[in-house]
């Protein structure tokens, strides 16, 4: 196949992508309804529930003439448990199915371009986003969170793929000359790596502010309204806590290795190891927020909100590292 | 160390790596050592040193919105020309030297002492751990987080000697009835590790800071180059520097190459030099581009721009030839070149010329601005204005080769407003004597050389940090203790009560899990009673 036609379905896949995260983003969205209606129904009034119990039972078993038997509210629950299973269950396919398409787009970028597929803000932004999905996926399938996060976790990463694809979209083509170094697949695939499961722990930790602004107004029997309203679909707070850390701790050693790596081929290409550059200030930046995150995570009186908030803190960082500095500001990181 | 089970507990919710706080030393001290003592303690807490980290993050913010003069001071200067009133008082604040400045300084520096008072204790602490063995099995088993009992039909050696295989790897102490286990360890050292390699990469940075350099000098094909002091255009000298320590080589530029892409973007740069260690080594060739620089002996030599240098030969009044290679500056992505041909040595008067050099040029019919539109040499011209007259070097001021700065005592050749163009070969014969001749397109590169001794420190200390993280991160904390008793009232003899039960000092989520583990597989080699024969 030509390069043209390998970079013309890379973007055709990329666009699938999107569409089958957008779908799964739906699905899980569709399997929250359900369940919101059933933990609505469970927490109604008993009566009422028995009443539509009885109503529905009257329906069913019209003519049938057996004893009315007053049933446990969990009957009304139970067409629209299978629902909600078996949307989630679609949720989890349009992601896969979504993962797969999206790496075959990033693979045949690759392909068309003769390179690693992560040489501009447009590739590494969708690679950014793949690794995003992947570490989610990865996290329900060893059972960390349940799928229903989905909902949430798809919505950010069908605006940032829909954004890379319009307004960071570069045609494939070759590498200006300073990128030009087998650096670049260490480097840049550590910052991919580990900027995706940053994305996702700052996505995790907004997620954990709403859950827990849910919990104390709910305890203060004060009314929710929206946003934090859909705190009682997620999972509790210690649980989005707990994997929002266990995110960070696994991309936190990576993102060190990706700026020592990249100090590495600075000194290479540019002969100095640092040189305070905005891209390497900003990185420095996070680098040290992620630091700040998981020394006030084992501090007295920083846990909980507090550090999620630095958590949120240091992933606007990152984006500023890779958005706002690239776009606005020159310096020698200054591509695509 | 106390085992009570309550202790212990809270320990296993605690989720720090850090050791229990030392307890309060008795205040017999003067009030000034007692203050001074309580600042000390206050500056190596971790809410300091949070608060410290965030101001450090803080700090750099500025550095990356403000140019630098460090980085780009061409930038800082066109700042001060845009915002004349703003400038001075940001100046005065460092703003345009953040990574400099004494404020920043003091951050990082009360930061590393902050640190540096953290560790100190911590690795005295995580050396009487390393040789500490694992607290005694508590009394009361069943109140730790996780715990199991069952009678075993095994004796109490077997059960123990199916544990401690189970236990293999952990540090253990086993005694008649029972074994206390820990593991581990690894966590606070890869966490001491990491913190002191910090130090460690501080160092590095330092020692490049003080005895490090770096040179730039511009070099015109088929010029050559001396590492010494002297031949550079820029320097950049650490602060106890000593020009002595700089490697004896010399390189002569013979070819710079660059190739670009139809749209114009540069795709490789290359440049063939020829270079010796020392003045009497023979010259061997040597190919230097971006990612490959030249190294002699810790001095690296890097391909860091490119421009054109159009060759000219100016003819003097009294036909005296001239010949001048003029490093001209490139504008922009197309190489569009400012040009000053300065001739000093003419006869008469000294002659000028200033203009644009554009490799692929085009000129607007209407206008007759020239402009290039694409980088390589496909169509170059030299596009020039001339002057006769003082050229205002002879005063012994510095002036600069790349600008005409006095003008006052210079005459426009001809009407001095419509430039003319050359192409290669192309020459002007100058109104009232003389001429100039734009001879060929060379280019010239710049390099830079650096020296760095502290890099090899910085680079063994990021190994070790990175180390360090993951084995802070990554290594998990446990306790376990077995304790065997033989079984009383109604049982058979022989039978044995086991008790396990274990604590996860970090990353509690996943102990449980680990445990049942644990436990069901000593459970399973020393014979449960329900797998008895009957």
């Amino acid at each position: 196949m030509s390069s043209t036609a390998l970079a013309g379905l890379s973007d055709d896949l990329l666009f699938a992508s999107v569409l089958l995260y957008a779908l799964s983003m739906l699905a899980f969205a569709g399997e929250q309804a359900s369940r919101r209606s059933r933990r609505v129904a469970v927490a109604a009034d008993e009566r009422v529930a028995q009443r539509a119990a009885a109503a529905e039972r009257t329906r069913v078993m019209a003519g049938s003439g057996g004893p009315s038997v007053p049933a446990p509210p969990v009957t009304v629950a139970a067409p629209a448990d299978a629902a909600h299973s078996r949307a989630g269950r679609l949720g989890m396919l349009f992601t896969v199915v979504g993962a797969a398409v999206h790496s075959g787009s990033i693979l045949t970028r690759g392909l068309a371009a003769d390179r690693v597929p992560w040489g501009n803000m447009y590739e590494f932004s969708s690679a950014v986003a793949l690794t995003a999905v992947v570490c989610f996926l990865v996290l329900v399938a060893t059972g960390k969170v349940d799928r229903g996060l989905g909902a949430f976790v798809m919505v950010p990463v069908v605006l940032y793929l829909g954004l890379a694809g319009t307004v960071l979209y570069t045609a494939a083509g070759p590498l200006v000359p300073a990128l030009d170094s087998y650096w670049i697949k260490i480097h840049v695939f550590a910052a991919v790596l580990s900027s995706g499961a940053f994305m996702l722990s700052g996505v995790l930790a907004l997620l954990y502010l709403l859950r827990s602004k849910h919990d104390s107004l709910v305890a203060a029997g004060r009314p929710t309204r929206f946003p934090v309203s859909m705190g009682d679909a997620l999972p509790s707070a210690p649980v989005l806590d707990r994997v929002s850390y266990a995110v960070i701790a696994f991309a936190f050693p990576i993102w060190t290795f990706a700026i020592i790596a990249g100090a590495i081929w600075a000194e290479a290409a540019w002969g100095r190891y640092w040189g305070w550059d905005p891209k390497e200030t900003w990185s420095f930046i996070t680098w040290v927020l992620y630091a700040g995150y998981l020394h006030a995570r084992a501090t007295a009186g920083w846990k909980g909100t507090k550090a999620a908030w630095i958590g949120v803190a240091a992933a606007a960082a990152l984006v500023i590292d890779y958005y706002v500095v690239n776009i606005f500001v020159v310096g020698f990181h200054s591509y695509a | 160390m106390t085992t009570t089970a309550s202790t212990e507990t809270t320990e296993a919710t605690r989720m720090s790596t850090a050791p229990a706080p030392l307890p309060p030393r008795p205040a017999r001290a003067s009030s000034t050592v007692a203050a001074a003592r309580r600042a000390w303690r206050q500056l190596t807490s971790m809410r300091t040193a949070l608060l410290l980290l965030f101001l450090l993050a803080l700090a750099s913010v500025p550095g990356s919105f403000l140019p630098q003069r460090g980085l780009n001071p061409v930038a800082v200067q066109q700042y001060f020309t845009e915002n004349p009133s703003l400038a001075p008082v940001l100046d005065r604040l460092y703003l345009f030297d953040v990574f400099a400045a004494p404020w920043f300084a003091a951050v990082y520096l009360l930061l590393f002492v902050s640190l540096v008072g953290c560790l100190g204790p911590r690795i005295r602490l995580h050396a009487k751990a390393l040789r500490t063995p694992p607290p005694a099995v508590p009394r009361v088993l069943s109140r730790m987080p996780a715990s199991d009992r069952w009678e075993s039909a095994a004796t109490p050696r077997e059960v123990l000697d199916a544990a401690a295989a189970e236990l293999k790897g952990w540090r253990s102490v086993r005694t008649e009835n029972g074994i206390s286990a820990e593991r581990g360890y690894l966590r606070e050292t890869g966490n001491l590790l990491f913190h002191v390699s910090l130090v460690g990469l501080l160092v590095g940075i330092g020692m490049g800071g003080l005895l490090g350099f770096q040179g730039t000098v511009l070099v015109k094909e088929g010029e050559g180059f001396a590492n010494t002091v002297l031949s550079f255009d820029d320097i950049k000298p650490g602060r106890r520097f000593d020009p002595a320590r700089l490697v004896p080589f010399n390189f002569v530029l013979d070819d710079f190459r660059a190739t670009y892409d139809e749209g114009g973007r540069a795709l490789t740069f290359d440049a063939d030099l020829r270079y010796a260690e020392g003045p009497d080594d023979d010259l061997e060739p040597v190919n230097v581009r971006v990612n490959h620089p030249l190294e002699v002996d810790g001095a690296k030599t890097y391909l860091l721009g490119h421009g054109y240098a159009p060759k000219v030969l100016v003819v003097d009044r009294e036909g005296n030839e001239l010949t001048q290679t003029v490093a001209c500056l490139p504008q922009g992505p197309t190489f569009l070149s400012t040009c000053v041909i300065k001739v000093p040595d003419a006869a008469g008067e000294q002659l000028a010329f200033e203009g644009v050099f554009t490799p692929t040029t085009v000129q607007d019919p209407e206008s007759r601005r020239v402009t290039s539109v694409y980088p390589a040499p496909e169509n170059p011209a030299l596009t020039v204005l001339g002057y006769r007259g003082d050229l205002g070097i002879d005063s012994g001021a510095p002036t600069s080769v790349y600008n005409l700065e006095d003008r006052s005592r210079l005459e426009p050749i001809g009407d001095g407003e419509t430039p003319v163009r050359l192409a290669p070969g192309e020459t002007w014969d100058l109104p009232g004597g003389g001429s100039l001749t734009f001879v060929e397109t060379t280019e010239w590169a710049t390099f830079q050389v650096t020296q760095d001794p502290g890099k090899v420190v910085a680079l063994v200390a990021s190994i070790g940090m990175v180390l360090g993280l993951c084995l802070s991160l990554f290594v998990r904390r446990r306790r376990v203790w077995v304790r065997v008793s033989p079984a009383g009232g109604g049982a058979p003899a022989g039978r044995t009560v086991v008790e396990v039960a274990g604590l996860a000092r970090t990353g509690p989520e996943a102990f449980r899990e680990e445990f049942d583990g644990l436990s069901g597989r000593i459970r399973s080699t020393a014979r449960p009673v329900s797998e008895e024969p009957a």
